[in-house]
């Protein structure tokens, strides 16, 4: 018997739906957004998730993709940026030359480039190794790069980095690049472009040669090819596309410390990436847009922020692995199958146990941080009064958080046996 | 001559609170595969337990209750925790530690706050115990010294001598095999990890007030006792003890070295004014640790003594 596998390659309608819809949505979505008038804050915090997201996808090129953990991918974005706040000031200096015949425009290409190269560099001894060593490895590499980073003022500019102006050298398209909603065409453009590639790149032979090496190393090498090579390729152009991110930032901020080449940054992508979904490629996109939404708005309300991104995190790594983009298409296919009042109905009671535990969770560790502050500052949502000593806290800290844990494990129980 | 001996002391001491932290690591690691990134974190409650139980009680009794109220912490993590995770492979495990040394963190900082605590070396002890080249040496790094062997002889009589340190010296290398023969792995998976996190908790306490207590010793003793372990080789303790002195002894006599590279290679025209000949070793003391992580990681991927690769 043989298969016609001709017959298996999807439809032209099909290929265009599933590849070429979603970036021209996409697209549209990005070029629509200015014509709502945001505000300065906004148009800021859209730029970061720009920059974000490329950075999340890359990350997720080896995670996701190639089954790398890495927890030291600043580093590309750090040398990539810093090598762009260089160019930035090389252009301000010049007089004719090389240099200032550059626009500002492509500094996200320096940074391709930059990166790529950091990425074969460092790339060549910790790709031999696969799993929890190159995880090390990669840790290690961010602990020295960082330290390095204070050791070398003339090229990291020591504690207070290297800036920049983004104003000089020639303009492109007319943009001076000047006032923010210029500096978000640019953004828009370079997010744009690095998630085409990057979606282009899942389906090139090497996308898919770095899947393939993730999920079984022993038979890629039977068919005839050598998984260290696969790895060490896809890790230079996971480099080159978080220093492309880095050359976003460098124009966006003006501005390149030592402090984005460290642990900390680096820790925030593989939570971005993960929150979003790792299995899917929008996973990070949306992952890259949570986080950066929390990290500029969240820290505003409350100091314990980070608390809730841990808890986040953990709850995400422990009961959703397949993360935000997991849920949504979960939900898409149940639809599409004609479930949709089943699953809607669970996901309901689901969000309804998650709220009611939010609200016990938020009460304890609102209240215990301004306990512990010690100013008497008392915790009070929606004009409700709750000291620390009061009964109201303690019900509110304890009844939604038995309820939601009750409900949630009383509708787990309902889908398993079904 | 002075600075050797200082160095040698005070690198011991350094390499056994190491050891002490690493050796759970190493257990835990070897074991059930997990590289525990909140180890530290447990590190980090034992000092700040101690802190407390210090406060109500005296010394004494927090170097008995801290570890012993970190290590059943620890199993509640390994219980309703890890153990969820583990259906879900090797990177999820590693990520949800990662995530909770987020979490310990942040909690550290909302219950003792975000500034150091005061955390002090007990009254008994704190007396400078004897004179070497017109300097005093403290009792307690002596102390120190002591707590660490014993515990160290304790460890080593556990798992060579007794029943129990035969069972979980069998599952290191061939945990189904233990499993088959009616053991409860699951359950000494969960003992294991609380004692290991007991010994972190352990070391917190006798090194919080040696150092100092605040919420960045986590983050600053954590990557070097991956170092420890991923040098030491994976199921070898011997050899986690060979890293963690070896380590201990490089960072402090590396912090009392003041040549800088320029002093070093000035035969090669390397001028100590440049910037790369004006940096000391003192100040690469840091770095040594990952150095060697990365070089040992390609060229001997086993460690120094493990007897796996990672």
């Amino acid at each position: 018997m043989t298969t016609d596998y001709a017959a298996l390659e999807p439809s032209r309608s099909e290929k265009f739906r599933q590849r070429i819809l979603p970036l021209i949505l996409f697209a549209l979505l990005l070029v629509v957004i200015p014509f709502f008038g945001p505000s300065r804050t906004t148009l800021t915090l859209l730029n970061h998730m720009g920059i974000n997201i490329v950075f999340a996808l890359a990350f997720n090129m080896l995670l996701g993709r190639a089954g790398l953990l890495t927890f030291g991918h600043a580093v590309y974005v750090g040398l990539g940026g810093y090598f762009c706040v260089h160019i930035l000031n090389w252009i301000d200096a010049s007089d004719g030359g090389f240099w200032s015949s550059v626009p500002v425009f492509s500094m996200p290409i320096w940074g391709f480039a930059m990166g790529a190269l950091a990425g074969a560099v460092i790339g060549w001894p910790s790709c031999k190794r696969s799993g929890t060593p190159f995880a090390m490895i990669s840790l290690g590499v961010a602990e020295l790069m960082a330290a390095f980073a204070y050791m070398f003022d003339s090229f990291f500019g020591g504690e207070m980095g290297i800036s920049g102006d983004r104003m000089s050298g020639p303009e492109f398209l007319g943009l001076s690049l000047g006032p923010l909603d210029e500096v978000y065409w640019f953004i828009a453009f370079w997010t744009f472009v690095g998630v085409a590639l990057m979606f282009a790149f899942t389906r090139t032979p090497l996308g898919k040669l770095s899947e393939a090496t993730r999920d079984n190393p022993e038979r890629v090498q039977f068919i005839g090819f050598n998984p260290t090579r696969v790895r060490y390729l896809v890790f230079i152009f996971s480099g080159a596309f978080a220093g492309m991110s880095g050359g976003m930032a460098a124009v966006q901020d003006e501005i390149f410390t030592p402090e984005s080449l460290s642990l900390i940054p680096s820790g925030a992508v593989l939570i971005a990436a993960y929150i979003g979904g790792i299995r899917y490629f929008t996973g990070p996109i949306m992952g890259a847009i949570v986080l950066t939404y929390m990290q500029s708005n969240l820290s505003d309300y409350s100091a314990g922020w980070l608390l809730y991104l841990g808890l986040l995190f953990i709850c995400v790594v422990m009961f959703v692995p397949n993360g935000i983009a997991g849920m949504v298409y979960g939900g898409y296919d149940a639809v599409r199958k004609g479930k949709t009042a089943e699953v809607l109905g669970q996901f309901a009671l689901r969000a309804l146990g998650v709220a009611l535990m939010a609200v016990s969770v938020i009460v304890i560790v609102e209240v215990a941080f301004r306990y512990s502050e010690g100013y008497g500052e008392v915790f009070e949502p929606f004009g409700l009064s709750l000291p620390p000593e009061s009964v109201l806290t303690w019900i509110l800290a304890v009844v939604p958080l038995a309820a939601g844990i009750w409900l949630t494990r009383h509708v787990t129980r309902k889908a398993e046996e079904v | 001559m002075e600075t050797i001996v200082f160095s040698l002391l005070n690198g011991i001491i350094y390499g056994l609170l190491l050891f002490m932290l690493s050796s759970g690591l190493t257990l835990i690691f070897s074991m059930m595969g997990v590289l525990n990134f909140a180890h530290a974190s447990f590190y980090m409650l034992g000092a700040y337990f101690a802190y407390t139980v210090m406060g109500a009680t005296n010394y004494w009794v927090a170097l008995i209750l801290a570890p012993i109220i970190v290590g059943v912490v620890g199993m509640g993590v390994e219980r309703w925790g890890l153990r969820r995770v583990h259906a879900n492979g090797h990177v999820a495990e590693l990520l949800f530690t990662f995530g909770l040394a987020y979490l310990i963190d942040e909690i550290v900082k909302i219950v003792w706050g975000r500034t150091s605590v005061n955390y002090q070396v007990p009254d008994a002890l704190n007396f400078p115990l004897f004179t070497i080249y017109n300097a005093q040496y403290s009792a307690y790094r002596i102390f120190i010294l002591f707590v660490a062997i014993f515990m160290l002889c304790a460890l080593w009589y556990l798992l060579k001598k007794t029943r129990a340190g035969l069972i979980i010296q069998a599952a290191l290398t061939h945990p189904h095999m233990v499993g088959h023969l009616g053991h409860n792995v699951p359950a000494i998976f969960m003992g294991v990890f609380g004692a290991g996190c007991a010994l972190a908790g352990l070391a917190g306490v006798i090194g919080g007030n040696y150092f100092i207590t605040d919420p960045a010793m986590a983050v600053q003793m954590g990557p070097i006792v991956f170092v420890v372990v991923v040098v030491g080789g994976l199921g070898s303790l011997e050899g986690a003890f060979v890293a963690a002195m070896l380590i201990g002894l490089l960072q402090t006599f590396a912090i009392s070295i003041n040549a800088s590279f320029a002093d070093i290679f000035g035969f090669l025209g390397l001028s100590p004014t440049s910037e790369f000949g004006s940096i000391t070793i003192a100040s690469m003391a840091p770095m040594l640790p990952f150095l060697l992580l990365v070089l040992i990681l390609i060229v001997r991927p086993t460690g120094l003594m493990g007897d796996r690769e990672v």
